[in-house]
């Protein structure tokens, strides 16, 4: 069979954050206690400038930036969101005139809670096996909100990732991906409202738990690999806590799931989320090295990964674009007041 | 409901989005936004237009700290717009994001990012393009 793999990949994360304990204090509850409790010390904020279709087009931008692909060979765009700019008008069509792949392209919004982004890349991998495209750019991005006051809110954050998928120079090589998917309403959000509802409790055992470890089950069952064989666990991450627990579930060590767990310093990007976890992980691998992900969507469903990273690495000049750790670094802060401005908390007419 | 920005918005999505500027093919000199002629070559330069897109990067020349903000900007003041000098030499004027107020520097590194610049209201159009930020060096 045709080998299929990620042949470049690129993210983006808003410069701005905003402290956990600068929205507890918001809120009147203890600032330790939540940011300890949910494992996130600040998440990133999208300026009134920012949406999803800024972010993916500049996630898509920086893939193209590490790679010498001309864009009109670009066959397809996916953009996984649960917050794209328009309900109708889709943001693929935005970020393929700004990468300059039109009009000869395939291109859809995708939206499966925060595992759009994942679905996105399967789509891509079945279309260059079946040699209906060249590459495939798959997309996971958001800036998600969270109603004012919700535990959803410390850390409903913005950020995406994009992976341009290809037959050939393939840097990381996708060795299998299976999916497990259920109708479990842990969390929804109902057309025209802006803010999510959710589950409360109901949202981790049957839901995220249950999902992703079935899905990493069935996955490690299909290629024959233990915990031990990954040098990275990617597990998607609403919080901090989560993936470290998903982790040790099914057998996996801190350590492996380390490099790829951002939610403590960005929050949860929701659809960006295991992409941006991601993108942290191929910024450092070495030709390999073994990498499992499992991403979850809500809903519910997780898409699982098993994917080695190839010698072609060496030769991506990864610093052609910022890497995770650049825009860990680069960021600036606002407060609470700022943030209800920013997130269009205050109405107005 | 139309809007009657829609059409000349998507006319200029080249120049927005991308950049497109355009060369005469007489004495090379770079245009942006893009023109039907050389101003210089006048009718010589007819048909000798030649579409190129620009780098992006280029050097803040001069700005100006928005205090009163127009119509569905007022969120963002104060905010820096600076006339940037593109290294292929056209001069453009956009907005200076992710860099604090007393951070900016005439003759200051920028290179070009993708924002919205513009919507209306709740119901209408959302219009993206570029501002400026500071050039990340990362070679
Ligand atoms: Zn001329």
């Amino acid at each position: 069979m045709k080998n299929v793999g990620i042949v470049s990949y690129g993210a983006y994360i808003p410069k701005i954050r905003i402290k956990t304990e600068d929205i507890a204090k918001a809120w009147g509850k203890d600032p330790e206690t939540i940011s300890k409790g949910l494992g996130i010390i600040e998440k990133s904020v999208p300026t009134l400038d920012q949406d999803v279709a800024t972010i993916s087009v500049e996630a898509a931008r920086a893939a193209l930036k590490r790679c010498r692909i001309n864009p009109q060979d670009i066959g397809a765009i996916y953009v996984g969101s649960e917050s794209h700019p328009y309900a109708v008008k889709p943001t693929g069509t935005i970020v393929a005139e700004a990468i300059g792949a039109t009009p000869i392209i395939k291109v859809a919004d995708y939206e499966f809670a925060c595992k759009a982004g994942t679905a996105a890349i399967q789509t891509c991998m079945a279309l260059v096996k079946s040699k209906m495209i060249k590459y495939g750019i798959a997309i996971g991005s958001d800036t998600s909100q969270a109603a004012p006051g919700d535990a959803l809110e410390y850390a409903a954050s913005a950020g995406g990732a994009a992976f341009i998928i290809g037959g050939d120079n393939i840097i990381a090589k996708i060795n299998e991906t299976c999916s497990f998917t259920t109708d479990t309403p842990d969390f929804w959000r109902r057309e025209g409202r802006k803010y999510p509802a959710h589950g409360g409790r109901f949202t981790g055992g049957p839901a995220y738990f249950r999902h992703i470890i079935s899905n990493a089950k069935n996955l490690m069952e299909k290629t024959g690999t233990k915990p031990e064989d990954y040098n990275y666990a990617i597990f998607h991450q609403p919080n901090g806590k989560f993936p470290l627990r998903v982790a040790k579930m099914l057998g996996f060590i801190p350590e492996q799931v380390k490099q790829g767990l951002l939610c403590p310093y960005v929050g949860n990007t929701y659809s960006g989320a295991t992409m941006i976890g991601l993108s942290s992980v191929l910024d450092v691998a070495k030709p390999g090295e073994r990498i499992l992900l499992a991403s979850y969507g809500s809903g519910a469903g997780s898409d699982a990964f098993d994917i080695t990273v190839t010698d072609l690495i060496s030769e991506l000049p990864r610093n052609n674009a910022p890497l995770i750790s650049d825009f860990l670094n680069n960021k600036e802060y606002i407060d609470y007041a700022v943030y209800a401005k920013y997130r269009d908390l205050l109405y107005y007419d | 409901m139309v809007n009657g920005a829609v059409p000349r918005f998507w006319r200029e999505i080249p120049q927005r989005y991308n950049l497109i500027g355009n060369q005469c093919g007489v004495c090379k000199k770079i245009f942006f936004p893009p023109r039907e002629s050389c101003p210089e070559c006048r009718r010589k330069s007819i048909g000798k237009m030649k579409d190129i897109k620009l780098s992006g990067k280029g050097k803040l020349v001069t700005y100006s700290i928005i205090h009163a903000a127009p119509k569905n900007f007022e969120g963002q003041i104060p905010y820096p717009i600076g006339i940037i000098e593109l290294d292929e030499g056209p001069r453009l004027t956009a907005q200076i994001v992710d860099c604090k107020i007393d951070d900016i520097k005439i003759g200051m590194k920028l290179e070009s990012t993708f924002r919205k610049i513009q919507q209306d209201g709740y119901i209408g159009a959302i219009y993206y393009g570029y501002k400026f930020k500071p050039l990340e060096d990362k070679k």
